[in-house]
């Protein structure tokens, strides 16, 4: 349940560049390997944005597939069902995370003054 | 609860039933809210959630550097026996080296109390606050209790996680390297299905390993999901009941403080 202290960061994020504006939708990107539950994500949102300026506003998730690259033969693949590490093409462990950590604020939808 | 707003025909919708995804989760082929009010603005930015503990993990372990303390993050599911482990590592530590042990613990001092009277410092820091308590330490609340301690006059802080296979793997701490203990009796899949966690331990305790007879553990299996999640971890077996393997993870702390110490620490955040 980090998912609270995670909405406690967002919404500092939000605050910092809202300015007075009321924000209406707050777009993330959250990448696969971030462990965070979009549902629950949603759920906390709502606890700690209720009472605040930021009280009805909403949480847009865009979630990044993980990318990787194996080192050994410069394979590029995804990840699928179970996460492991492994080159598909040539079985190396020695594999890059490409995509898939982010968790960033990218964007914030303002109502009109 | 996030899922509803409103378009501009002053209609109300709601994601949950919307069927593309979960509530407040959801992708927009039913509409482009962005288009949708006349005065609403779009901001771009990117900023990282993380970026604030990230900043104050990295001021922590700034100042861990400059007095020369090195500080290892251990953690584990709850009942690995990471308190257990930290009695016996005083045990043999505390007489070499100025220790100090960091503890997370949700609502009480339990291990704390255990910690106490073997040559260690202990600051605890209580998560409870807020809703029911965090399940994992910050660099925060770390720092919280840095400022407590006397770096200059330590060598050594043991920080102990709360205990919890998901949440703790996502916060960089400040650390110089973490530490998972993970218990026989766990069984040998907990990597593949905790795979974050795994993937950003330096070191793998492998605990209670006197308890091996008795279960129909296979070892290499483990170790074979580990290498799938994280090929360059190194194990050490343990068992800090009988005291087997604690000496080889206690000159693996002590390996850590011969060179000048560089993060070796793999926050999943870049």
């Amino acid at each position: 349940m980090h998912e609270l202290s995670l909405c406690g960061a967002i919404a500092d994020v939000v605050t910092r560049h809202a300015g007075p504006r009321r924000v209406e939708v707050i777009h993330l990107r959250i990448g696969q390997l971030r462990q965070v539950v979009p549902d629950t994500l949603a759920f906390c949102w709502t606890l700690v944005s209720e009472g605040t300026d930021l009280a009805g506003s909403v949480l847009d998730v865009e979630r990044v597939p993980a990318r990787l690259r194996c080192r050994a033969c410069n394979e590029r693949f995804a990840l699928d069902g179970t996460i492991a590490f492994v080159c598909p093409a040539c079985k190396s462990l020695d594999v890059e995370v490409v995509a898939g950590e982010d968790f960033d604020v990218t964007a914030l939808d303002l109502a009109e003054v | 609860m996030g899922r509803f707003h409103r378009h501009d025909d002053g209609s109300w919708h709601d994601h949950e039933v919307s069927g593309d995804g979960p509530p407040g989760a959801h992708s927009h082929d039913a509409g482009d809210h962005s288009q949708y009010q006349t005065g609403r603005e779009r901001i771009q930015l990117l900023e990282r959630v993380f970026g604030e503990n990230d900043r104050m993990a990295a001021e922590n372990r700034n100042d861990l550097q400059r007095e020369g303390v090195i500080a290892i993050n251990l953690m584990s599911a709850p009942g690995a026996g990471k308190t257990t482990l930290l009695r016996e590592t005083l045990r043999r530590l505390a007489d070499r080296l100025r220790v100090a042990v960091i503890e997370g613990d949700i609502e009480t001092s339990l291990d704390a109390d255990r910690l106490r009277n073997l040559g260690a410092t202990i600051e605890l820091i209580n998560t409870g606050d807020g809703f029911g308590g965090e399940c994992h330490l910050d660099a925060p609340m770390v720092r919280s209790a840095l400022v407590r301690l006397r770096l200059a006059r330590l060598d050594l802080i043991l920080i102990e996680n709360v205990g919890n296979l998901v949440c703790p793997a996502e916060f960089d701490v400040g650390e110089h390297a973490r530490a998972m203990i993970h218990a026989v009796t766990e069984g040998e899949d907990k990597p593949l299905k905790y795979p974050i966690m795994f993937r950003s331990a330096d070191l793998v305790l492998i605990n209670k390993i006197d308890l091996l007879p008795h279960l129909d553990v296979d070892l290499d299996a483990f170790r074979r999901n580990l290498r799938a999640v994280n090929p360059t971890a190194t194990t050490i077996e343990v068992s800090a009941r009988t005291g087997v393997g604690v000496a080889a993870w206690c000159a693996w702390i002590e390996s850590l403080r011969r060179p000048a110490p560089e993060s070796t620490a793999k926050p999943v955040a870049t």
